[in-house]
């Protein structure tokens, strides 16, 4: 018996409804799909994990919201709605106005995702400047704010320092911090704290709880980690070569899984109560 | 490249400020010319014509009696105008058609890369000749067309540079946030690139100043009476066995001036390599 989805609302849409999404790469031999008929819901305030290995499709999907998908790749069926707005619908110009106003993205490499030649603080600010129309002045004062709430010390100097003078959980913190600036509905976390060691990694967990907890954001985390699933997720899809093979509460995904995949993941994680077993597929 | 300045260390700038001083010191010369050169560069004297270097004449006057060292001061003007207008002309338009190329990609980086290697193929030189045959011989037009011959190279050296830039992460979180192409030019890509074209950009300064020479030698930059090392070296050529300094002393204002713009180049080269560091 499943859980009920405790944050889905009576009546109002989900932050994001994928219904089934298909995404093709162009190649010579004709299309490769790599993500077939995937749907998925995040609901206004929920925390919705996907998991799955490497090529499973989790972070395609994931981009596929931002339309920010690679040349080769398209969407061959589907839709995509970010509450009742129809993402596949619009322009070029309205989905720039979209992208990190109302859905954010923190990438998997902090360090990767700043630009090597300009302040953090400038970075930071820099949603506001775009979507806000703030001047730069308005838009710095604005970054040591952000910065500040996602526990970044000493704020009003950091602002002044390039990315390679900050520690990855730092980087990671000031992209959550930019992700924020405009207090987007949807956040989509690409693997954040896989490059991060484990004290850090748990920090940057705590800081997206924090941030759902008190701005109600909804956030699509994607990754391969099981253990951050359960310290964070709501509710879990697990994908396996582009197909989502189970949902569920993240109390009943680690309790009861169904889907084969799940128990072959589930026995995959080293535990502290059972014997080492090599997982076979 | 921001790494690289945080810390001045003399050891790793050697070969910079080398180049630099030299550059400097012509600069100097270029600009304050009335006050540096001891005479006019126009002024003849013909009673004192091709006389060796002596005291009133450090390096001696040429077949019209002008004081060799004052036209090489002023000659200076020329070839220091022309390298840093050519070089800038190579340097934007070739860095713009570059990195418009690599970051739309498809047919626009077909049709510029192509018209590129068109240019490409042709000797400097002889597209130089052509250009100002076409354009008429002044200065002015020789800056341009060495800017010209500029521009494939640049092109080239930046869509290979964005090419690279294009795959950071922080690219694609550029476009995240919602940035426009224009913005995502300047302000991701552009100064991310800036490295490799500033050293292109030392080779050519020095590569401009043997173009407008090699130029001003055929009679088709610099005009005489005005003064300039190719042109100068061209009177010089009829005087080797009465007066060799005449094609010295600009032969060794042209080779000065070139290493000087070479020493910067390989020294930035160096100094911003990430690879050499340390």
């Amino acid at each position: 018996m499943d859980h009920a989805r405790k944050y889905a609302t009576e009546g109002g849409p989900p932050t994001l409804r994928v219904r089934d999404l298909s995404i093709e790469f162009s190649r010579r031999q004709g299309p490769l799909r790599v993500v077939d008929g995937v749907s998925l819901d995040v609901w206004p305030g929920e925390i919705v994990g996907v998991i799955g290995e490497s090529g499973s499709g989790k972070t395609l999907t994931s981009l596929a919201a931002l339309r920010m998908l690679p040349k080769r790749a398209r969407i061959a069926s589907g839709s995509l709605h970010l509450r009742t707005t129809s993402i596949l619908g619009l322009g070029d110009r309205e989905m720039r106005a979209l992208r990190g106003d109302r859905i954010a993205l923190i990438p998997q490499d902090a360090m990767q995702s700043l630009n090597p030649t300009l302040r953090i603080g400038r970075q930071v600010g820099e949603p506001l400047e775009l979507h806000s129309g703030f001047s730069i002045r308005r838009a710095a004062k604005a970054a040591v704010r952000l910065l500040d709430s996602v526990h970044i010390r000493d704020p009003q100097a950091r602002v002044r320092e390039y990315p390679h003078q900050f520690s990855g959980g730092m980087q990671q913190r000031a992209m959550i911090a930019m992700g924020l600036a405009l207090e987007p509905d949807l956040i989509i976390a690409d693997e954040p704290t896989t490059a991060l060691d484990v004290t850090v990694q748990a920090q940057v967990l705590t800081l997206l709880k924090e941030i759902r907890d008190t701005k109600g954001t909804s956030i699509l985390f994607i990754t391969h980690d099981l253990g951050v699933v359960a310290q964070l997720c709501d509710w879990v899809y697990v994908m396996r070569e582009g197909r989502i093979v189970e949902e569920g509460s993240i109390e009943r995904i680690f309790t009861a899984p169904k889907a084969e995949y799940t128990r072959m993941l589930l026995a995959a994680t080293p535990s502290i109560h059972a014997p080492l077993r090599r997982a076979r597929p | 490249m921001i790494a690289a300045f945080s810390r001045f260390d003399l050891h790793r700038w050697r070969l910079v400020m080398v180049g630099g001083a030299i550059i400097g010191a012509i600069l100097i010369c270029a600009i304050f010319a009335p006050a540096v050169a001891p005479y006019s560069p126009f002024d003849l004297d013909v009673a004192s014509m091709l006389q060796g270097p002596s005291g009133a004449h450090p390096l001696g006057t040429d077949e019209l009696g002008r004081d060799v060292l004052s036209r090489t001061i002023y000659a200076a003007q020329i070839s220091m105008k022309v390298a840093f207008i050519a070089a800038g002309v190579g340097l934007v338009f070739g860095t713009l058609i570059g990195v418009v190329a690599a970051y739309f990609g498809g047919w626009v980086d077909l049709v510029l890369m192509r018209f590129m290697e068109l240019l490409f193929s042709f000797p400097a030189i002889l597209l130089a000749v052509v250009l100002m045959a076409s354009l008429g011989t002044s200065i002015f037009n020789a800056m341009i067309a060495i800017g010209i011959v500029f521009i494939p190279g640049f092109s080239r050296l930046a869509r290979a540079a964005t090419e690279v830039v294009l795959r950071e992460q922080y690219v694609e979180a550029a476009r995240a946030v919602g940035m426009s192409h224009g913005r995502i030019i300047f302000r991701e890509i552009l100064p991310n690139i800036l490295a490799p074209l500033l050293v292109e950009a030392a080779v050519a300064f020095s590569y401009a100043i043997l173009l407008e020479s090699a130029l001003s030698f055929l009679g088709l930059g610099a005009q005489p009476p005005d003064p300039s090392w190719g042109n100068m070296l061209s009177t010089g050529r009829g005087f080797m066995s009465q007066a060799p300094w005449l094609s010295i002393v600009p032969g060794m204002a042209i080779f000065l001036s070139v290493l000087g713009f070479n020493f910067i180049g390989d020294g930035l080269r160096d100094v911003l390599d990430p690879h050499l560091r340390d």
